[in-house]
This record gives C-alpha cells, sequence and structure tokens, in this order.
C-alpha cells in the first residue's frame, strides 16, 4: 500500500535548491495552491512527456491560483541543463542533499532504488494537502487528476 | 481519484473534424501534435485502419501541440485550421503528416498553395493568430480528459493506452465494433 500523505493531512515544508542560487520554499506560496510533482529522475522519456505537458497547462494551472513544482533527488546542475534543453518553466527542486528527506517526509520514497515515487499533491493556500496520487513508475499519470482536484478545491472556496 | 482509466471528457461535437458518419459503431479521436514523430509514424497506421473498417469507423482529430518541445508545433496546428476554414482540414492534416521532416513555416505555406488555398487569407489566419484559441480549448479538454502525451488515442471514449502497434489497435477496435 501506499505511504504517500492523505488529503486532510498538513504538507510538510521544505526549503530546497531550484538552482545554484535559489531556494524555494513550501511556506512563500502561502495563499496560493501548490501542484507538487515528485517524479523519479530529470531525462528518464515518461518524467519528460509529463512535465511537457504540465508546462504548456501554466496558463490553466493560473487561472485555478495554482503553480506547479517539480521535484526529484536530482541536483541543481542536472535540473539546470534539463529545464534548458526542455525549455521548462516550472521551478525544479533538487531533494539532493540529505537525498529524498522531502520525499521521505511525504511518504513517496523509495529506499531500494534511491528514487522517489511518481506521486502528485494538491496543496491548498492553507498548506493542507488536499489530493494525492501516487501513479504506477513507467505510467505517465497525466493532468485530467490535477485539474479535478483543483476544479473541486477552488469550487468549494467560492 | 484517477483509478479508472481516463476517459474523454469532452463529446464529439460540431467543432470537431470527424471523417466517417455519426452512426459508426467505434469513435477513435486522436489527440496529436503534428510535429510529434510518434503522431508521424501513427498516421499510417490509422490511415489503413480507417481503409479496413470503412463505415464502422468514425476518426475525429484534436490538437495537442507541446510547443516547448516542439517550436513548430502550433503553428502547424493553426495552419491546418486555417485550411480548415477553407474546407481543407484534413487535406492540410495529411500533407503535414507527410511532409513531417520538412516542418516549417515555409512548407506549411506551400502546402497551402499546393491545396489551392485562398494565400491571402491564409496567411492573414496565420498571422493574426485566428486559431490561438481554438487549438488551446482541443488543449485543456485534451489535459481533462488524460491526455498524458501524443499521440493519446480515445476509443469510443477510454483512453487506449497500448503501444500504437497496428495489429493492437486494430484489434481493440475491431472488437469494439461488435
Amino acid at each position: 500500500m501506499s505511504t504517500a500523505l492523505k488529503p486532510g493531512t498538513k504538507a510538510p515544508d521544505f526549503s530546497l535548491p531550484s538552482t545554484p542560487d535559489q531556494q524555494v520554499s513550501l511556506s512563500e506560496f502561502k495563499g496560493r495552491n501548490i501542484i507538487l510533482v515528485f517524479y523519479p529522475s530529470d531525462w528518464s522519456p515518461v518524467c519528460g512527456d509529463q512535465l511537457a505537458v504540465y508546462n504548456e497547462l501554466a496558463e490553466v494551472f493560473e487561472s485555478y491560483n495554482a503553480s506547479l513544482i517539480g521535484i526529484s533527488v536530482d541536483g541543481v546542475w542536472c535540473h539546470n541543463a534539463f529545464c534548458h534543453d526542455r525549455k521548462y518553466h516550472m521551478p525544479l527542486l533538487a531533494d539532493f542533499e540529505p537525498k529524498g528527506a522531502i520525499a521521505k517526509a511525504y511518504g513517496v520514497y523509495r529506499e531500494k532504488e534511491g528514487l522517489s515515487e511518481r506521486a502528485i499533491f494538491v496543496i491548498d493556500g492553507e498548506g493542507m494537502i488536499r489530493w494525492s496520487y501516487v501513479s504506477p513508475m513507467e505510467i505517465n499519470p497525466g493532468a485530467d487528476g490535477i485539474l479535478k482536484a483543483l476544479e473541486s478545491l477552488t469550487s468549494k472556496a467560492a | 481519484m484517477n483509478d479508472e482509466s481516463p476517459s474523454l471528457a469532452v463529446p464529439v461535437n460540431a467543432q470537431d473534424h470527424i471523417q466517417g458518419l455519426e452512426s459508426a459503431p467505434v469513435t477513435l479521436v486522436e489527440y496529436g501534435d503534428y510535429e510529434c514523430p510518434h503522431c508521424g509514424a501513427a498516421y499510417p497506421i490509422i490511415k489503413a485502419i480507417q481503409k479496413k473498417l470503412g463505415p464502422k469507423l468514425r476518426f475525429v482529430f484534436r490538437n495537442f501541440p507541446l510547443t516547448s518541445m516542439h517550436p513548430f508545433a502550433e503553428l502547424a496546428a493553426e495552419a491546418a485550421e486555417a485550411a480548415g476554414t477553407q474546407g481543407k482540414f484534413w487535406e492540410m492534416h495529411d500533407a503535414i503528416y507527410e511532409n513531417q521532416e520538412s516542418l516549417g513555416e515555409e512548407m506549411l505555406e506551400e502546402l497551402a498553395q499546393k491545396l489551392e488555398l485562398d494565400i491571402n487569407r491564409f496567411n492573414s489566419d496565420i498571422k493574426n493568430r485566428k486559431f490561438k484559441e481554438h487549438v488551446k480549448k482541443d488543449f485543456i479538454g485534451g489535459a481533462k480528459s488524460g491526455v498524458n502525451g501524443t499521440p493519446s488515442l480515445f476509443i469510443n471514449g477510454e483512453r487506449f493506452d497500448q503501444n500504437i502497434d497496428g495489429q493492437l489497435l486494430l484489434d481493440a477496435l475491431s472488437s469494439a465494433v461488435v
């Protein structure tokens, strides 16, 4: 069974580098919805497609007052090269040192492989997890679940 | 939760580009990107299947350009829509996939000329981004349906998750006929 944190749980805060000289923390997004996307690694083909779809949806996520953040155990220079190559706009955080600490806090770290699961958390402006989903490693989950979660979140808020 | 396989969020409607009859027992919807090599590979496979299943199959194409990966995908999608307002959507759709390796601005204008479109109208539609919203609407509908890359296919509304090798797709479509 999945150990991923469930809806209704407070999202563990984090502060991780997104570039060699920039840190991103969850608490700085207070009041905004966050889509936190854990993925196993940069460059693997499935991650590439998954993030490419999200990259195109930035405007749509914005209309739900939401930002998307990617996170994997890769280091900042790897993220840097990956982002440039794929022309991604979202920040990719390096859960690199101590390795996988944030993935562990969210219950989505795979000790054996040393990678995070392919998992998505939708977190509301109060820092509460409102939806979580762990996809089979090799399956690109797309965006339908995220969009449904954001829809129900914003309609409840209205 | 998305425990069940994702399904088509936007039913086939009058805004769609459709080949085949509404009464066909099977509808195949493709979310595609004109610059995507996998879509290029799927193109002749789908063509052959259409031929084989004839009136039993209805085929719909919707746009899902992954623009950060494919610099000409959005332009190509808008060009096909521009040809569509002149009654030649499918001719343009086919021509782009058949010449995918040379996709670019010049190539699209050449195709428009070859298809004898009103070239001034075509160029101004492209320049004014007349079909930007249409393409975006397709994209968002696709995202809501669980499109996770291109091509994504839906058979009678259900996402087809296997490899688009000819036989698997043909089998899935054939079993949907019954």
